[in-house]
């Protein structure tokens, strides 16, 4: 077997090398040195230059296929009946860095026995959000005595395979301001505060509704779904934190689509992770073809200061050094006025600010009058 | 009771590890920078909780890369 000569492993990557390898193997030693420079050579060729503009071309690169994308907002994934937000509100929800996002979603995996069916009925209505209002059949005001009676339904209750006992160790831990107890069929809950104006009384009604029961919070909608051989729970809502703690779930598979989860629960590496595929998926959803190392640029830059920071004038913008170029994105009386304020100073050592001044870019062969000092 | 959440295992995580301080006097060396223009990841990270790092570490990070395979990348370590 010939073997790949030190200098030429090194400079290529590890994706490369193996083709390499792979491709030599039965090739006899002179000719598998002459594939073996080759191949260096193009790969040489192949690369970008230094003081290559990346970002302009990434930001054409994507750009140009996003006019060609659909505006329509919803899309139903599959059979499954599920809101998810894609196209171009999507990339740009992405891009943004929006902490609140339009259709938060997950896609839980499961550890075996679970992944093959077992009790995923059950499973999945352990995950959902259960509120008080829906084991409960009617709320009503007793103004005479000022408590709020709230009539149970039984059947609910015990198709969920929740005991009353627990039941209401949750609601009173739940429901603050108030104390609950059982009485019969009902659950008493009279507010601990003195006031009795029937306002009050009224509001507490409305907010108790919403009180979380059971479950995992968030999580409003709950879909199990066979893929491939196994199964998988899809939800509408998203809590990752929770949804890990859970024995049956596989930790490492389990994902969601809210950037900023992934940040806060798995780190930083992780959400660029998840905004290149995120990204992609619904590029190539499309129909649409973009390099990944675009988006992987782009996804680099937001994850830059150790956390995710959206292409907005206060996000990757805010951080330009150049009073200038942050004018030129966004607001720029508001950024000019809080310049001259502070009397910043602008170094001029970008790419927007020297167009505005009409002078030579320092890109691409601009760029090396910074390095070399002129005399 | 709340399990403790195990992370470090998930797919979306790439491999951390800390440089030690001739590596990173060597990294600095090679580049000719300093810490301040490496990019940055907090202390709090949860992907650096086996870790033990404080600030000013560098982590290095083997990303799996669709384009080349793996791809090494470099974080500075910084207070939140």
């Amino acid at each position: 077997m010939t073997t790949i000569p030190k200098e030429i492993a090194d400079s290529l990557p590890k994706a490369l090398l193996e083709d390499l390898k792979e491709k030599v193997k039965s090739l006899s030693q002179t000719k598998a040195k002459k594939v073996m420079e080759t191949v260096h050579q193009e790969y040489n060729k192949a690369r970008v230059e230094p003081g290559e503009c990346v970002g302009l071309v990434a930001a054409e690169s994507i750009g140009e296929p996003g006019t060609q994308m659909t505006l329509n907002t919803f899309h139903f994934a599959g059979v499954a009946e599920m809101n998810v937000t894609m196209g171009l509100p999507r990339i740009i929800e992405i891009l943004d860095g929006r902490k609140e996002l339009k259709t938060p979603m997950m896609e839980i995996f499961l550890k075996k026995p679970y992944s093959k069916g077992k009790d995923i009925k059950k499973l999945a209505m352990n995950i959902k959000e259960t509120k008080l209002n829906e084991i409960v059949t009617e709320f009503v005001i007793n103004v005479a005595d000022f408590i709020i009676e709230a009539k149970l339904n039984k059947e609910k209750i015990k198709d969920l395979g929740m005991r009353e006992a627990t039941l209401l160790t949750i609601l009173s831990k739940e429901i603050k301001g108030a104390t609950v107890k059982k009485k019969e069929d009902s659950l008493i809950i009279k507010p601990r505060g003195k006031s009795d104006s029937l306002n009050e009384i009224y509001k507490l009604k409305e907010k108790i509704k919403g009180t979380y029961v059971r479950g995992v919070k968030k999580i409003s909608q709950v879909l199990p779904v066979k893929r491939g051989e196994e199964f998988i729970i899809i939800t509408a809502g998203s809590n990752l934190k929770d949804i890990l703690k859970m024995e049956e779930v596989d930790t490492s598979r389990t994902r969601t689509n809210d950037i900023f989860e992934i940040s806060g629960v798995l780190g930083i590496e992780a959400a660029r992770q998840a905004i290149i595929d995120e990204v992609f998926k619904v590029i190539e959803s499309q129909g649409l073809n973009v390099d990944v190392r675009h988006i992987m640029l782009v996804a680099d830059t937001m994850c830059i200061e150790g956390m995710v920071k959206g292409i907005t004038r206060y996000g990757v913008v805010s951080e330009k050094a150049s009073v200038l170029a942050r004018a030129s994105f966004e607001t720029p009386i508001k950024h000019i006025i809080n310049a001259s304020l502070v009397g910043e100073t602008d170094k001029l050592s970008s790419v927007v600010e020297n167009v505005m001044l009409n002078q030579p870019v320092p890109v691409g062969t601009g760029l090396p009058g910074l390095i070399t000092k002129v005399k | 009771m709340p399990k403790k959440l195990i992370i470090g295992k998930h797919d979306l995580i790439p491999k951390h590890t800390k440089l030690s301080e001739k590596d990173k006097k060597d990294l600095f060396e090679k580049y000719k920078i300093s810490l301040k223009e490496l990019p940055k990841i907090y202390k709090g990270d949860p992907a650096l909780q086996s870790l033990n790092v404080k600030v000013g570490d560098v982590v290095k990070i083997v990303r799996n890369s669709p384009t080349s395979g793996e791809s090494i990348y470099y974080r500075g370590v910084v207070n939140a």
